[in-house]
């Protein structure tokens, strides 16, 4: 596979697609190597992103993911052009990464128990999540809400896609609005932060978990250091990075690639009852199936903020440097 | 540092006829400080207002106000940002940015309407949360998040006036509702124009051309059928007459609580979830996607490993795709 990063070897030294040199030590490391090592960096346990399709090979049982709505395209409903027209910037992405859009979601199966898994693609103009993702996003929900099986959902994003305008930042609702509801029917969701998870993402179905993971690192925020600079002039005195949100109370655990898969797996089987098991459909919990949504969701309304008061004190203690 | 926060760049040098100086001409009045905010509007619109303050976490938020108020004769719970008048003011107010604690004020107040049974009105004028250090740490993301969640499934109506800047998620926080109402002058947008600018061209300076391309004008944006009525305003703006400003967003306001009340909250609830459901579109590519398959033995053991479907079915969901979306 050729490496797509914006970092590249001295070109007269290391052919780029041979030979990936590591931002966290600077060691060169043999790309078949790193390929082996899931692409963390062997010495230093540097993770590099990696595209959509390589992580649901790392996540799912072999063989089991069927991708779906594959089909969906963006479409340049505002004519949007910046310094290149929005057009050229998608078919260029298409192009390079053999995607639709920045995400892709199908079910499968993990560990043997059905799940419906939504990986996002950096590569694919910065994973920005616009129309199509929000609805990929939003389908995969629908999916798990209909056949009650868990929804995981792995996010690597700049944040919401300029391009499509107020579009984008409607699949903020959406996406919200199918994970109100799976939560609301009581099925798991476990949201994965990878590097990057920035924006609108961030500040939407990314913090929303059941129970949030995030790979060791990875940059997560929601707003960017251009945006603070340019509005407050100020930047934030820290990178806020996965250990950072893990010490402030908005990630469960971080969690390094080669146990991600263990992991979710093992979490998975604490949050569903033995009954459901591996066959979900026919074991359903009896309160939820059968009635409406809605007041399942009534239902689920006074449990629903209690991560928050956990989370408000953790942030207490860094103190206010900038209020007011 | 507070023309730069006020976003003081000077108005438009006269050019009437070049679209993009005549949308940042609506920007700057957007952000015309003058304008009336959440505080001055309830001063004409409603008959009684008492102000509840914090949010029983950590503080209170002075960007953004909250409180019950009665509007014509009808009990309401009114969220709104509040930007400042003069510098002083917006110094106190941290310029009408919000911290992560105005959201989860707003949802405490969303959460007693619901309880109530009061309906929402909510006021929207902010340019985007508070990006500083002190707002990220406490989870400005997740306050946004849970805040439109908790507005996705509230069992009461709910009313967005857009009334001067609306700007990326931290607007979004407080603008999900039954009816999506935008001042003539208003503007909406995914991101603020300086913060398109900021990314997309990598300079500041290209904040007129990012406002033209991302339209962000209420008429604009009602044209994309993501709000839902614009009000006329007054005059040269809305802070020539706010008394007469108030009245038209009152008019609207009533009859538009009028209109939701008659609706169960059920009802209610799966009405406003179908309302953003179909926002956004998108196009069918005819040709099932093909990723590009490198010949040799990778792909030879891939196709083994990872049988796909001959085709991707679609639709994937049991939901018939919406009417609006255009084939490609």
């Amino acid at each position: 596979m050729p490496v797509r990063l914006p970092f590249r070897p001295r070109r007269d030294a290391y052919p780029a697609d041979l030979w990936t040199k590591c931002p966290g030590c600077a060691e060169m490391l043999f790309n078949k190597q790193l390929d082996k090592s899931l692409r963390v960096c062997p010495h230093c346990g540097h993770h590099f992103r990696i595209p959509a399709r390589t992580r649901v090979a790392q996540l799912i049982d072999s063989g089991s993911f069927a991708e779906r709505d594959g089909n969906l395209q963006p479409v340049d409903s505002l004519a949007f052009v910046d310094l290149k027209a929005y057009p050229d910037r998608l078919l260029a992405a298409q192009l390079s990464t053999g995607l639709r859009d920045a995400a892709i979601w199908g079910p499968g199966t993990m560990g043997g128990r059905p799940v419906a898994l939504c990986v996002m693609d950096f590569f694919f103009i910065g994973g920005s999540m616009g129309p199509v993702v929000g609805e990929k996003i939003t389908r995969a929900g629908e999916y798990a809400l209909a056949e009650r099986v868990p929804l995981i959902i792995v996010s690597a994003s700049g944040g919401a896609r300029m391009q499509e305008g107020t579009y984008s930042l409607m699949q903020l609702v959406k996406t919200m609005g199918i994970v109100e509801r799976v939560k609301a029917a009581r099925i798991p969701y476990i949201s994965v932060m990878t590097d990057p998870t920035t924006g609108g993402v961030f500040a939407s179905f990314a913090v929303a978990g059941d129970v949030n993971l995030a790979e060791p690192n990875a940059l997560i925020r929601f707003a960017g250091d251009r945006v603070s600079a340019g509005t407050i002039g100020e930047e934030l005195p820290v990178v806020p990075r996965a250990e950072f949100w893990l010490s402030h109370g908005f990630v469960d655990r971080v969690v390094p690639r080669a146990q991600l898969r263990d992991e979710i797996i093992a979490i998975l089987s604490m949050l569903i009852p033995p009954s459901v098991g591996g066959q979900a459909e026919s074991a359903a919990p009896p309160l939820a199936r059968g009635r409406s949504i809605l007041s399942a969701i009534t239902g689920a309304l006074g449990a629903d903020n209690s991560g928050e008061s956990r989370a408000v004190e953790a942030g207490q203690s860094r103190g206010e440097n900038s209020n007011g | 540092m507070v023309d730069r926060l006020l976003n003081r760049h000077g108005a438009a040098d006269g050019q009437a006829d070049d679209p993009v100086a005549t949308v940042w001409a609506h920007v700057q009045q957007a952000r015309n400080l003058k304008r009336p905010h959440t505080l001055e509007l309830l001063k004409y619109m409603a008959d009684e207002f008492i102000e509840l303050h914090g949010d029983r976490y950590f503080g209170d938020d002075p960007a953004i106000v909250a409180g019950l108020a009665k509007i014509g004769g009808v009990r309401t719970v009114v969220i709104g940002f509040q930007k400042g008048q003069d510098t002083e003011e917006n110094i106190r107010r941290n310029f009408g940015l919000p911290h992560p604690e105005g959201y989860r004020k707003a949802m405490r107040m969303m959460e007693l309407a619901e309880r109530f049974a009061m309906p929402v009105l909510t006021f929207v004028d902010v340019q985007g949360a508070f990006p500083g250090a002190a707002a990220e740490e406490r989870g400005i993301a997740d306050g946004i998040a849970r805040s439109v969640g908790m507005l996705t499934r509230l069992r009461t109506p709910v009313v967005v006036v857009i009334t001067g800047e609306g700007g990326s998620g931290g607007a979004l926080g407080l603008a999900v509702g039954d009816t999506v109402v935008a001042l003539e002058n208003s503007i909406y947008s995914v991101i603020s124009p300086e913060g398109c600018a900021a990314i997309l061209w990598r300079s500041g300076e290209q904040s007129h051309q990012a406002a033209y391309a991302m339209k962000v004008t209420a008429n604009e944006q009602k044209d994309l059928g993501i709000i839902d009525i614009v009000i006329a305003e007054p005059g040269e703006g809305a802070h020539t007459d706010p008394a007469e400003m108030a009245r038209r967003i009152k008019e609207v306001v009533l009859e538009q609580f009028e209109i939701h009340g008659r609706l169960t909250p059920d009802e209610l609830v799966d009405a406003r979830y179908a309302k953003f459901r179909p926002m956004g579109p998108f196009g069918l590519a005819e040709q099932p996607e093909t990723p590009p398959e490198r010949p040799g033995c990778a792909g030879w053991i891939r196709g083994i490993l990872f049988r796909r479907p001959s085709l991707p079915q679609f639709p994937g969901t049991r939901r018939a795709a919406p009417a609006n979306r255009e084939e490609v």
